[in-house]
């Protein structure tokens, strides 16, 4: 969608890119501080219908900026920097803009609710979702590995209250568990830059710039460095999910409001893991890169097994969409381990796909539950019938999410195993078929059960007014998303961006 | 100030923190952990003063300040505060609360537990931090590479308090001892991070604090407020699968 959408544009704007030098800095500050004004304007104006849009306004900023900037830097052009260099947006940093502003759009845009805007929390749902967007977009255009952390942690402390939004007990035990959880696990990763901050100085040049890293290439203490990295990586993977540090997910996911579920899962996942595949390369760069392969293959493979089993035996449907996510989180590492050049592009694609599959998911799950009243599986039945507004597109972003045929994932899906068996990692494939099957079957049989066959006797209760304005929510974004999951992984036009993109994460062919 | 002070002076600090740890690691649950966390905050203060004198980085002066203010007073102050209960009209009276609420208020010496054994791992852990850190100990040059193992044994003594602590406030103790850690090995391995690095993340420290606080004050009001240091979060068990 992404691309479709600012294709026009983009070109308009590449164009601007060759006449003068200012174009790309100033896009890499709206995208920051357009979010973070939009904050703003919520704080201060407190209009009813500032704080209905102005989340959906930031998405689209991030959105039309990142497309822009993927389009002047990818296929040869040079990155953009600013700031002196702390940020810097180069292919993957776009690439990633561009997954940010469409699934946020995605989830805002679903997840538009004039109930919530009118309540009294409204404004500070809305503020904190801009703010959780400008940090996501500074942890994706920051340079400096420092920068990168403080920005990730950002999203921590952004999304802490928007996971206890729902206030009880259950809201605000899954939030403090996160907080915690997620601040340990990237504090670990800040433990980690500090040692390889320490091994660059004993080289002589004290330096967190990952460009400066990857192209000085200093000769830092081999030991140091690695156990830097691998903490690094370690803690940016707890934050995107990867077993055995994935605990506080499936708690934080299932009791978010809906869009900021889809938020979480669709793309704060995917930024942190832009943070692992920073680290990885570095790994491959300064060291002979096997610590960092060996540790995204196990979290993968675990990840996988964790997801299997927990799919199978799960009674709830946002927690069954949330281990859904360590799943494919675990398909991504399992690629980036891969790490040759079409295992890096299909975790690319994967990553997007993913992202506005799942958003559009989550957004239905929450539909489901304004309209049932309940998120337990059992309780859901003949949704198609029922609500078809809710049940057709529910059915349908689950099914892209199982990866069946015309979803981009499968195509990504079988890339992957393809580009794994060319590398020798036939066994790792194997496994990841068999829980791949496992997930399809354990998914499939729940999302069935909830949406084909008979309703049950409806209730003759009026319905309550979340219910209404569920059932009258637009439809367009989710629809969008899910035509553009099944139909980016086709766009060839794309293979010369995607190529730019994993030249900066180092495929070898 | 001659490397033989400097140094001395190093190992005087850092032993302050590591003392300070084990205290922390001891403290009976009636006790308050704000002055072994003052006195922790204000020893990684005088350990970036002695730093930025050794190294002759005025810069490090004013970050030995934001230091001093923030991990020396204004972090130990949030951790024992409570902030709905002081400010609110007092929690809702028992009577309101559903039936299915268990029984909450728990006596505030938990099942006279003994300290010995989290002393004991305490020990251990430094042990095993002074294994870890000698590797980086190697690369690191000057005044402060002996004192290194410190900032690791702090990371390790956060990490135990923070498994093992039943209360909130307990938790938030361990991760600030965490956060000292790395700090402490962030001064003595590189002299300290870029300073923009170094403000953003204690921006972040700060705001992570506050939210633990508030949420803290939430899960008191929705489990129900029990002995000091917050509610016993073994009762946190609404999610599974």
């Amino acid at each position: 969608m992404a691309a479709v959408l600012t294709a026009p544009l983009a070109a308009g704007l590449a164009a601007g890119f060759t006449a003068g030098p200012v174009v790309g800095p100033a896009l890499v500050w709206v995208a920051l501080l357009g979010p973070a004004l939009c904050a703003l304007a919520v704080l201060l104006l407190r209009r009813r219908a500032v704080v209905l849009v102005a989340d959906v306004v930031a998405s689209s900023v991030v959105l039309l900026c990142g497309g822009a900037l993927l389009a002047g830097v990818a296929d040869g052009g040079a990155a953009v920097v600013t700031a002196g260099g702390l940020l810097r947006v180069d292919p993957l940093a776009g690439y990633l803009l561009v997954v940010v502003g469409a699934v946020a759009l995605t989830a805002t845009w679903g997840g538009l609710s004039p109930g919530r805007a009118r309540s009294r929390r409204g404004g500070r749902y809305t503020t904190l979702v801009c703010l959780f967007l400008a940090a996501m977009v500074l942890a994706v255009v920051a340079d400096d590995l420092g920068v990168t952390w403080v920005a990730v942690e950002g999203t921590t402390i952004t999304t802490a209250f928007l996971v206890g939004f729902a206030g009880g007990r259950r809201a605000v035990e899954a939030a403090w568990k996160y907080v915690v959880l997620a601040s340990v696990g990237v504090g670990i990763a800040f433990l980690g830059l500090v040692l390889l901050y320490a091994a660059t100085r004993a080289a002589g040049d004290p330096t967190l710039s990952w460009v400066r890293l990857v192209t000085d290439r200093p000769a830092v203490d081999p030991t140091v460095a690695r156990m830097g990295l691998l903490l690094a990586a370690l803690g940016f993977a707890t934050k995107a999910g990867l077993a055995p540090m994935h605990a506080w997910l499936p708690d934080a996911h299932s009791q978010a409001p809906a869009p900021v579920s889809g938020l979480m899962s669709g793309v704060l996942l995917a930024v942190a893991f832009g943070a692992v595949l920073r680290i990885q390369r570095l790994d491959a760069v300064l060291l002979d890169g096997a610590a960092v392969r060996t540790l995204l293959l196990v979290g993968g493979l675990l990840s996988l097994l964790v997801a299997a089993v927990l799919v199978v035996t799960q009674r709830d449907l946002k927690r069954m969409l949330a281990y859904s996510s360590i799943e494919h989180m675990g398909l991504v590492a399992v690629a980036a381990a891969v790490g040759n050049r079409l295992a890096l592009a299909a975790m690319l694609v994967h990553l997007l796909v993913h992202g506005l599959a799942k958003a559009s998911t989550f957004v239905m799950a929450g539909r489901v539950l304004a309209v049932e009243g309940t998120t337990a599986i059992a309780d859901v039945h003949g949704l198609v019938r029922s609500a078809p507004r809710i049940g057709i597109p529910f059915l349908a972003g689950a099914v892209t999410l199982l990866g069946l045929p015309p979803s981009g994932l499968f195509l990504t899906e079988a890339a992957l195993v393809v580009a794994g068996l060319r590398s020798g990692y036939g066994w790792a494939m194997a496994i990841v078929l068999v829980l791949l099957l496992v997930v399809f079957v354990g998914m499939g049989r729940a999302v069935i059960a909830m949406t084909l066959g008979a309703p049950a006797p409806a209730g003759s209760s009026e319905p309550a007014a979340a219910a209404t304005e569920a059932l009258s929510a637009p439809l367009a974004p989710v629809a969008l998303a899910l035509a553009a999951a099944c139909l980016l992984a086709l766009a060839t036009p794309l293979a010369g961006t995607l190529d730019s993109v994993v030249a900066v994460i180092g495929g070898a062919p | 100030m001659s490397s033989g002070d400097a140094s001395q002076a190093v190992a005087l600090l850092a032993g302050l923190e590591l003392l300070t740890a084990v205290l922390l690691a001891w403290r009976g649950p009636a006790s308050s952990p704000r002055g072994p966390l003052a006195v922790q905050g204000f020893a990684l203060a005088g350990l970036v003063a002695v730093i930025g004198v050794a190294e002759g980085e005025p810069v490090l002066w004013l970050v030995a300040l934001l230091v001093g203010v923030l991990k020396g007073v204004v972090l130990p102050t949030l951790v024992v505060r409570r902030p709905s209960r002081a400010a609110g009209p007092a929690a809702p009276p028992a009577a309101d609360r559903p039936a299915t609420v268990r029984p909450v208020v728990r006596p505030a010496v938990v099942r006279g537990r003994s300290r010995v054994p989290l002393l004991l791992g305490a020990a251990g852990l430094v042990v095993v931090a002074y294994l870890a850190a000698r590797p980086v100990t190697r690369v690191v040059t000057g005044a402060t590479g002996q004192a290194l193992p410190v900032g690791f044994a702090l990371v390790l003594v956060g990490f135990a308090l923070l498994a093992t602590g039943r209360r909130s406030q307990s938790q938030l103790v361990g991760f600030l001892v965490l956060d000292n850690g790395i700090a402490t090995t962030a001064f003595l391995a590189t002299g300290g991070v870029p300073l923009v690095v170094e403000l953003g993340v204690s921006l972040d420290v700060l705001l992570v604090v506050l939210v633990l606080q508030v949420l803290g004050s939430r899960i008191d009001t929705a489990f129900g407020a029990g002995a000091p240091g917050g509610t016993d979060l073994d009762q946190l068990r609404e999610l599974h699968d």
